[in-house]
């Protein structure tokens, strides 16, 4: 016994690692959520690189507060509101999550139930107000994935010809304009304008389609996120339905299961900080 | 963990208000720099309204993995395990933003040197004297 009391430090050390007990002080399933996450981590950043980069290499991008400017109810020119409602509501449902979780803590089966109905509700509300922002961009902006008629311009000019929505003849705009071609009966309708300074001065030219790549990026990694929310939603309703049932009350960890759904639900949360960041915020 | 519930449930209220500041903040601080807010006599340049919005995000996603996921109350081990790989993730940004300022500034490259325009010699003149192969003249490769 008395080789035992050698040094604190090292006998930790030693026993750490021997096995009996996590090192980390957590269960397996829980670190194994973690590094599931770490590695979505990268897939996520995967996306956001190729979108960075193809950002940068353009000499013109769509500009968000442009695109990103409508609101149920038929407003227009109101930049970024929508999506912070979005954004809202997907923080609101992580502090839901939270407080599910804590009550997991104090075993309060009812407090879990009332806590992951509104998480749910709340990643639901989310759903539905992309599924919005996706069908005003596809239905009446006509933005897919291999056509993008938001674009800005690079060049001062002055228009010779009006779109009959907020754009009339001899209206001029500078480089950094944004613009949206209207499509009306299936026909496009890129607008005519006589550049004014530089060196194509005098020139008339059309409104160019914007960076092809724009609605693909979008769609794609707006539409990955929104797949994890999904999915999210759905294991939460499992969880919860099985909270109900009484089933994690025998189980020797209790509502670890609570706790691990809300570690994903968290992670969806913060690659939306990210999304928002790219897509809407610069 | 490590605290009593009450505190527990303190915190993550005090950490969902300040979330919810930034992003309100965040949003108005875009809007303010792009110009869409007090008539747009407080704009700001593209690039101090990015490094403002990305230092705001890196909060932003602190509080969430610290607070909310509970980062903050494991171990050091666990803690390098996870964080650590990400600074990958960190410089695979510097050197993709990078390489695509550089396609940008060869797509300029080209765009200029298409609309370079070559000065006209007299041509014939010059092979006649030094007895080389004619050469083609502009005319004739637009004729074909």
């Amino acid at each position: 016994m008395a080789d035992t009391i050698t040094h604190p430090a090292q006998e930790v050390d030693e026993k750490l690692w021997k096995g009996g007990k996590s090192p980390f002080k957590i269960s397996y399933g829980k670190l194994m959520m973690w590094y599931f996450l770490l590695s979505d981590a990268f897939t996520f950043a995967g996306f956001l690189i190729a979108y960075g980069s193809l950002r940068a290499s353009m000499p013109t991008w769509p500009v968000p507060d442009f695109v990103f400017s409508t609101f149920p109810g038929g407003l227009h020119d109101k930049p970024l509101l929508f999506v912070t409602v979005m954004t809202f509501i997907l923080l609101a449902s992580s502090y839901t999550m939270v407080r599910a979780v804590q009550e997991g803590h104090r075993e309060n089966k009812k407090g879990v139930i009332f806590w992951m109905i509104l998480t749910i509700i709340g990643g639901l509300g989310f759903l539905g107000s992309q599924a919005w922002e996706w069908t005003t961009l596809i239905g009446e902006e006509h933005v897919t994935v291999t056509t993008n008629p938001f674009s800005a311009h690079t060049e001062s000019g002055v228009y010779l010809e009006g779109d009959g929505h907020t754009i009339n003849e001899g209206d001029t705009f500078i480089a950094g304009d944004p613009y949206l071609i209207h499509k009306h009966h299936g026909e496009w309708h890129q607008l005519s304008y006589k550049v004014t300074e530089g060196d194509d001065a005098g020139l008339v030219k059309q409104q160019n389609f914007g960076p092809r790549a724009f609605g693909a990026l979008f769609f794609f990694i707006t539409g990955f996120h929104g797949f994890h929310v999904l999915s999210g939603v759905i294991f939460l309703l499992i969880i919860c339905v099985n909270v109900a049932t009484g089933l994690y009350v025998e189980r020797k960890n209790g509502y670890e299961m609570v706790e691990k759904i809300g570690l994903y639900w968290h992670f969806v949360d913060l690659v939306w900080v990210f999304v928002f960041l790219v897509f809407y915020l610069i | 963990m490590g605290h009593s519930y009450d505190k527990s449930k303190k915190i993550a209220l005090k950490t969902i208000l300040i979330l919810g500041a930034i992003t309100i903040f965040e949003v108005l601080f875009a809007l303010t720099g792009k110009g869409h807010l007090f008539g747009g006599k407080l704009m700001m340049p593209g690039i101090a309204i990015a490094l403002m919005m990305i230092v705001l995000s890196a909060t932003k996603a602190y509080l969430i993995i610290y607070e909310f996921m509970h980062m903050k109350y494991e171990v050091p081990a666990l803690v390098r395990t996870v964080l650590l790989p990400t600074i990958l993730l960190v410089w695979a940004v510097i050197a993709f933003f990078y390489e695509g300022n550089d396609w940008q500034k060869r797509r300029d490259l080209i765009i200029q040197k298409n609309k370079e325009q070559v000065q006209k010699r007299d041509l014939d003149q010059n092979s006649d004297q030094s007895g080389m192969v004619k050469e083609i003249k502009n005319e004739d490769l637009i004729q074909g």
